[in-house]
């Protein structure tokens, strides 16, 4: 099909001024303010110096707690939402320290097409300054641990990388550290 | 589609996954590019099947763009500076299928190469008229169409005497969190194609022609802006049982 199909458009970095164009001020919602059971995923991007990256944008998708996407490629059809005004999708720039930080619920576990069930899991876009393409990563919860040992992306990746795939509890929510590159890097996806 | 790929009862998901062109974007390890010394990984990227999250994405729609985001030269009581450009073109996917409703976002510098943004130190004049940032939903056709100023080529400190060519920044969504793409559009015959290490980073010479938009004469408005098209193709589907035996989609 590729073969007479029309050619993809090559990717670029977004450069260092992204700033001027991609951030929304709701971006980092992916429920409204005041959802009960809301919490916050935050972080911090890291070079290969371990040094913050102040200039990154972070995107994350994901499904709603029933594990469902109002998307028309769901095959399992239209669900009712099950938290109101639930948007799936986060956006935050890092701030000057490098951080960041959305606001969301946790999603629901997944089918996957191999017969078996994916963990509950957000999937992450990394764009910044460095990055060509954008990276991408996925964040997976402490505290599930029988869905995570039975996930089948995470069984995919090495064992001693697995944990940085999956974000740390703290007060108010959960931590999830992204580390672009050296020491203890973040696993990052072919996708 | 929909319907076709609902499984029975007790049934498996038939989810097709998006094509994955080999030797298209740049490697992330390009060190010409200086930042991506210290931002690339090192370590080979994990193949990543493409199942729910994958195949499906924020279908952001009309409630966060309004018909003036599109036009970027008439936010400000005065006219901005510069060559005043029509910028317009089509969102595909690479079986060939309009992507409508999708949304595109644009930023970029004035035309005398400054970004409004505090990073940005280059001397030369911020335009009090111009910001810089539009966004516009394509079409049903997957058409989208931007009113803007013609950017300026910058210096950018990547190597001795470094200067980017002219270009509009763009970032595209389509309908899954594969086809997330961002990429930078360029103008025909600029000078600094064969030394703007960003625009070699893409190995194939005919990918990069890909990123340079074509001067059309049938897109100027006379007496008032020169149009430029250009299209942007991200990745399609694989082929489907379904899409092979029947009407397709
Ligand atoms: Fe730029």
């Amino acid at each position: 099909m590729s073969a007479q199909g029309l050619p993809v458009t090559p990717s670029q970095t977004v450069g260092p001024y992204l700033a001027i164009g991609l951030p929304w001020e709701d971006g980092p919602f992916v429920v409204p303010e005041g959802t009960p059971g809301a919490f916050a995923i935050s972080g911090v991007v890291t070079d290969g110096d371990g040094a913050p990256v102040p200039d990154a944008l972070i995107e994350t998708w994901q499904a709603d707690p029933d594990g469902r996407f109002a998307h028309p490629d769901d095959p399992r059809g239209p669900a009712a939402p099950a938290v109101p005004g639930f948007r799936g999708f986060g956006r935050c720039p890092t701030d000057g320290q490098g951080r960041y930080r959305i606001v969301t619920v946790r999603p629901g576990p997944l089918p996957d097409p191999g017969g078996g069930t994916e963990a509950p899991h957000l999937d992450v876009s990394v764009f910044a300054r460095g990055l060509l393409n954008r990276v991408v990563t996925r964040i997976y919860f402490p505290d599930e641990e029988a869905a995570n040992a039975a996930d089948p992306v995470l069984a995919a990746v090495e064992p001693g990388r697995r944990d940085t795939l999956v974000a740390v509890a703290e007060p108010g929510g959960f931590r999830f550290d992204i580390r672009l590159r050296g020491d203890r890097e973040t696993v990052f996806f072919d996708v | 589609m929909t319907a076709d790929l609902r499984p029975p009862a007790g049934g498996r998901l038939i989810l097709p996954g998006y094509q994955r062109p080999a030797g298209v974007h740049p490697p992330l390890d390009s060190p010409e590019y200086r930042s991506s010394r210290q931002r690339a990984p090192l370590r080979p990227l994990v193949p990543l099947p493409h199942a729910l999250t994958e195949v499906t994405g924020p279908l952001l729609g009309s409630e966060r763009v309004t018909p003036a985001d599109s036009d970027l030269t008439t936010r400000h009581a005065g006219e901005p500076l510069g060559e005043r450009i029509i910028v317009t073109g089509r969102v595909l996917d690479s079986g060939g299928r309009p992507v409508p409703d999708t949304l595109v976002e644009i930023w970029q510098a004035n035309a005398a190469g400054r970004y409004r943004h505090q990073v940005d130190d280059h001397p030369a004049p911020l335009d009090p008229n111009f910001d810089g940032a539009g966004r516009c939903l394509t079409d049903s056709l997957g058409r989208f169409r931007f009113v803007t100023i013609k950017p300026g080529a910058y210096p950018w400190r990547n190597h001795l005497n470094a200067w980017r060519p002219a270009h509009i920044h763009f970032s595209l969504f389509g309908r899954a969190f594969t086809q997330r793409l961002v990429t930078q559009m360029y103008f025909p015959g600029d000078p600094l194609f064969r030394y703007d290490p960003i625009f070699n980073s893409i190995p194939d010479a005919k990918a990069r022609q890909r990123l340079i938009a074509t001067f059309d004469m049938d897109l100027t408005e006379p007496e008032w802006a020169l149009g430029y098209s250009w299209d942007i193709v991200l990745r399609g589907r694989e082929a489907t049982v379904f899409e092979n035996a029947g009407e397709g989609r």
